[in-house]
């Protein structure tokens, strides 16, 4: 098994600059987990060319109104600026399979509290490509209304996609929503990021409205044995790379 | 005016006289308005026996009242509909800003009211007072109630209000110019706003320092008429100015040392501090920030040969270890207090006879206040030493000298409500009792910071606390409060009541952290526990840490070792300079009278014949390689250095102004080719550095400074630049707590701030992209205006220089430059995105793999 944290040639000079999101990003972030070679995009998604397959985790959908159920009225904005994120990403990468890598909705009530013009969003992101719901400890029950297929894991080749990451190799998970903290010259910068070695790799959260855990906490040394596993920094355009050594606490 | 000459009844006159007292001419006069239904001002220096004119009308009122034969003892109870109570509430309350003082006011009460025997009860109420005690107190209120302006939110937002309050005869607001200047001063503005609802025949009494504007602290003390504009004296409260003490001798210290060209930690000035503190009796120190003062504290004990009395306080300390040195002043045990702000309000100190001032005084107002400080006793001249830290500080203290001698005043001008405030009201009077739209209306509208509210804001503000006041109307169901058949809102559940009253307050503080002394580790595993704690900092300022470096707090030289959840674990350190220096601006920027001033000093080489002699060889020398411009011009410089091209102005507007200036130029200059580098700001000046050589397009024509500097960069650059703001987020942060959006606790539980801080700058994020007219967002701009960002100033200042700008093109630093310029490098620079942080630190990462 080899890791390498490089960049290539994205081979697209034409949307250099164009302004459109995606398209930002003259190189794209590989990552190689196991065997397979992985795109990780500075949105927080990752795309496996050879399935065009696309993953994305934690969309926390409904977090607004969950919360608002509860008597604190956050904005109920979030779930349309998220799928309008993941519309992006689908546009640009045009994948044959997307998978949703749970905690999709933020509570078991959240499917049923889509706006219809959301419900609406995810039926066209769903139409031409298979969508698979896996199953998280938010959202641990298959819902009606909202498309695609539900499992709990999902094995293709030699990686599995699960919510709660197991430390397996070969395994993409979600669940711990990784953020990383770089301090330089007294500025601290604090971002979403992949947390990944050679044989596992955990993705960021998604969801507009969800925070994150520093991967300096021991739930990722746990799960990495120790720090030597890379950050994958979120920036503008591109990611920065990291070790979680190199990274700071809190 | 037969008001003007009230009479003390005899108890009275004779309590005076047996202390060898005579009635001042103003606590008669205060006596006279009240005793003509008169709401009034009284506007006093510290010492003039302010806060017993206030309550002297009460006392002789109450007095009065007990001769008359029905006595308190034998009022009837009543029902009240929510429970049984004595008959009738309290007759005075009495709101300061400050806990302590309102504690402190009500000990030195008692000893007339028990010389007198007056039969009258007073007591306090704030944070501190026993569950049982604040029962009783709805119960069976005292005549006299001690508060805050929280503690009034939240009895009026009880069902006994208008018990409590409805015998009401006069509310005391003390400490009223600090008030006023704050969110609180909107939420107390309301509080009294309803006050005068419950309890029509309400008269005020405002005491307050000495302020540039007494008319809009009238206005603040008598409700304002429904419809605005038509006002006349029936709209303000009377004004009596109490006879103006001695004028204090103020000087500045005339050092021998050679006086530095940056930098605030007045270190030049150590031994000739230590010898002014050495031939008086007790001195208070005053600095202008938290570090500060950590570094004067830390100097003097330094050179302490005589083992002075010297104490440390500031806001960030334990209460217990301030309560402390607050105990030993008043007892006079100590030479000297070095303090912040902490001690600027009127709490009694004692016998200070000297007040030195170290650093930038800021204004002219909050000098005079500091300076009152020194001396109780109104006849005696106060003495103040001003000790200026850096050049430029030597000609804000020049010009704060003149001020005071005139005794001219700079407080700013009275607040518009904040939108935030108002919706913690209208959720708390849902809370009290169901309201009517049509009549909170024009309750709120009494209150002077509300007066020009308009219907569709005080809508909005209803409409958010209802469901949240999105466009995207989602959260019908899960509404606070709802209107019912009858029109009036109330709330939707008993728990948003508690939420409420859990949630109350308008302070809210930077995330603070505590900071713990614990052992060093030498393990990087085993995180010792226990210890000592030694106070709370910005959560800001540990973020920008890495573990084992240094910096100062609570008078010593700490170690950083972890964050362990909300606390910072610090160790002694050996070190004898910390690695950080954490010097944060001064808190208040420097007042636009004050700017004035200093740049009529520059402008004027007469007026240079009064500064000291290193500073003027400085001014001429600036003269003659550069130039100094007329008053109200701006200049602006360009040289080169080290291969960079550099740009200064001098706007002297104060650091938060500049470095949004700084924020702005640089993303104009990036936009127009000239690849801005960074930028540092001080009080005074501007400097922003970039790779293009901005002189050279200046001469050439190709870069128009009116056009740089054109007020246009306020719209669109300012809005793309807040998208990003930390500043911004911090500021939303505050209006969506004080507006409950964000509850800081739950009933059983208190969310960690730590989580609040990302939740906020999501919503934040979301709010902006999709309801940038959200009323949060408003509050949150409103206050950037003024606050953090400062961009009311910035806009006055880009329209008034204009057409006034002038250019001088340098081979070299000028000697006006040389102080922003020494910031650099010591100060943290600006203006760049924190992507470019990011791969910054992956360059430096490759170098050191490389290397």
């Amino acid at each position: 098994m080899s890791f390498s944290a490089h960049s290539r040639d994205s081979g697209n000079p034409d949307q250099a600059g164009t302004g459109a999101p995606l398209s930002r990003g003259r190189t794209d972030h590989v990552v190689t987990l196991s065997v397979v070679s992985l795109i990780c995009d500075p949105c927080g998604a990752l795309y496996w060319p050879e399935h065009g397959l696309l993953a994305v985790s934690d969309l926390h959908l409904e977090k607004g109104s969950s919360f608002a159920r509860r008597g604190m009225l956050l904005p109920p904005y979030d779930t349309a600026a998220t799928l309008a994120r993941l519309t992006k990403l689908i546009a640009h990468y045009a994948p044959r399979l997307v998978v949703a890598l749970g905690d999709s909705f933020h509570d078991g009530g959240g499917p049923s509290r889509l706006a219809s013009q959301d419900r609406d969003s995810i039926a066209t992101l769903q139409r031409g490509r298979e969508w698979v719901w896996i199953t998280g400890n938010h959202d641990p029950e298959p819902a009606d209304g909202i498309g695609g297929v539900f499992m709990h894991t999902l094995t293709i080749d030699a990686l599995t996609f699960r919510h709660l990451p197991s430390g397996a190799a070969g395994e993409v998970a979600g669940h711990l929503h990784p953020v990383a903290k770089i301090s330089h010259r007294g500025r601290a910068v604090r971002r979403r990021c992949f947390a990944a070695d050679a044989a596992r790799l955990v993705m960021p959260a998604f969801g507009e409205f969800t925070g994150g855990l520093n991967i300096r906490d021991a739930a990722f040394a746990d799960l990495f044995g120790t720090l030597s596993f890379t950050a994958h920094m979120l920036g503008e355009d591109r990611l920065y790379a990291f070790t979680a050594g190199r990274c700071l606490p809190g | 005016m037969t008001e003007e000459h009230a009479q003390l009844p005899d108890v009275f006159a004779r309590w005076f006289a047996a202390r060898g007292w005579t009635p001042r001419a103003h606590q008669l006069a205060l006596l006279g308005k009240a005793r003509a239904g008169r709401s009034s001002l009284l506007i006093a220096p510290t010492g003039g026996g302010k806060t017993l004119a206030g309550f002297l009308p009460t006392l002789v009122e109450l007095h009065e009242q007990a001769e008359k034969p029905k006595h308190a003892k034998d009022r009837k109870l009543v029902s009240t509909g929510s429970g049984i109570r004595r008959e009738g509430g309290l007759h005075t309350l009495y709101i300061s800003p400050l806990k302590a003082l309102a504690v402190d006011i009500a000990r030195n009460l008692e000893a007339p009211v028990a010389e007198m025997k007056l039969p009258i009860r007073l007591e306090t109420r704030t944070g501190d007072t026993p569950a049982s005690k604040r029962q009783r107190q709805r119960r069976d209120p005292p005549d006299i109630l001690l508060t805050t302006p929280e503690q009034l939110a939240l009895l009026l937002a009880t069902a006994d209000a208008p018990y409590l309050f409805g015998s009401l005869k006069r509310v005391i607001l003390d400490e009223l110019h600090s008030l006023v200047l704050s969110k609180r001063g909107d939420l107390l503005s309301l509080g009294l706003a309803r006050l005068f609802t419950l309890a029509p025949a309400l008269v005020t009494v405002g005491l307050s320092a000495t302020v540039a504007t007494p008319d809009e602290l009238c206005r603040f003390l008598v409700p304002q008429p429904p419809d605005g504009e038509a006002s006349g004296s029936q709209n303000l409260a009377d004004l009596v100015i109490a006879q103006a003490g001695a004028q204090p001798n103020v000087s500045m210290l005339d050092t021998t040392e050679r006086l530095p060209w940056a930098g605030h930690s007045a270190r030049h000035a150590l031994n000739e501090v230590y010898d002014l503190i050495k031939t008086h009796k007790t001195t208070l120190i005053f600095v202008n920030t938290r570090s500060q003062a950590e570094f004067m504290f830390q100097s003097l004990w330094g050179i302490n040969d005589d083992n002075l009395a010297i104490a440390l306080h500031h806001g960030s300390l334990d209460v217990a270890q301030r309560r402390k040195v607050e105990d030993a002043m008043a007892a006079g045990k100590l030479r000297a207090v070095v303090c912040t702000s902490s001690l600027d309000l009127g709490i009694d100190w004692g016998d200070v006879d000297l007040v030195i001032n170290i650093g930038a005084p800021k204004g002219s107002s909050r000098l005079l206040q500091r300076i009152g400080r020194a001396n109780h006793r109104l006849d005696e001249p106060s003495k103040a030493v001003l000790v200026p830290s850096n050049r430029f500080e030597v000609l804000e203290c020049t010009a704060a000298i003149g001020a005071v001698a005139e005794n001219a005043q700079d407080t700013p001008p009275l607040r518009t409500g904040a939108l935030d405030v108002l919706a913690q009201h209208v959720l708390g009077r849902a809370v009290g009792e169901p309201f009517l739209s049509d009549e909170l209306y024009d309750e709120v509208r009494a209150a002077a910071p509300y007066a020009k509210l308009a219907r569709a804001d005080f809508d909005a503000v209803v409409d958010f606390v209802a469901t949240g006041g999105y466009a995207l109307k989602a959260y019908e169901r899960f509404a606070k409060i709802r209107q019912g058949k009858d029109g009036k809102w109330r709330i939707t559940h008993p728990n948003v009541a508690q939420r409420y009253r859990m949630n109350i307050g308008t302070i809210v503080e930077a995330d603070m952290l505590k900071v713990r002394l614990v052992r060093s580790r030498r393990s990087t595993t085993v995180i010792p526990r226990g210890g000592r704690v030694l106070g709370q900092v910005e959560e800001y300022f540990i973020e920008g840490l890495t573990p084992g470096d240094t910096f100062v707090f609570a008078g010593e030289i700490l170690k950083y070792e972890a964050l362990v959840e909300n606390e910072v674990y610090v160790s002694r350190s050996s070190a004898t300079d910390p690695k950080v220096p954490a010097y944060e601006g001064g808190k208040f920027p420097l007042s636009t009278y004050l700017a004035a001033r200093v740049r009529g000093i520059l402008a004027d080489p007469k007026a240079w014949q009064a500064l000291p002699a290193q500073v003027r060889e400085w001014l001429e020398i600036q003269q003659w390689r550069s130039l100094l411009p007329p008053a109200g011009d701006l200049l602006v410089e360009t040289f080169p250095r080290a291969a960079k091209n550099y740009l200064v102005c001098y706007p002297f507007e104060g650091r938060l102004a500049h470095q949004t200036l700084g924020m702005l130029l640089t993303r104009r200059l990036e936009r127009w080719g000239l690849k801005p580098l960074g930028f540092v700001a001080n009080e005074y000046a501007l400097a922003v550095w970039a790779l293009g050589d901005m002189g050279l397009r200046i001469a050439k024509g190709g870069l128009s400074l009116k056009e740089l500097f054109a007020e246009d960069m306020l719209g669109d650059d300012l809005e793309a630049w807040l998208d990003e703001s930390a500043l911004m987020k911090r500021t939303f942060r505050t209006c969506a707590i004080i507006a409950g959006l964000i509850e800081r606790r739950f009933p059983g539980e208190e969310k960690t701030r730590r989580q609040l801080t990302i939740s906020t700058d999501l919503v934040y994020d979301v709010l902006r992209k999709h309801q940038p007219d959200h009323i949060l967002l408003r509050a949150a701009r409103a206050d950037a205006a003024t606050g953090l960002l400062d961009i009311k100033r910035l806009s006055e200042m880009l329209s008034r220089v204009q057409d006034r700008i002038v250019h001088k093109r340098l081979d070299h630093v000028s000697p006006l430059a040389v102080p922003v310029m020494l910031e650099i490098g010591r100060e943290r620079v600006y203006g760049e995105a924190a992507d470019t942080l990011l791969a910054e630190a992956a360059d430096e990462l490759i170098k050191e793999a490389m290397n």
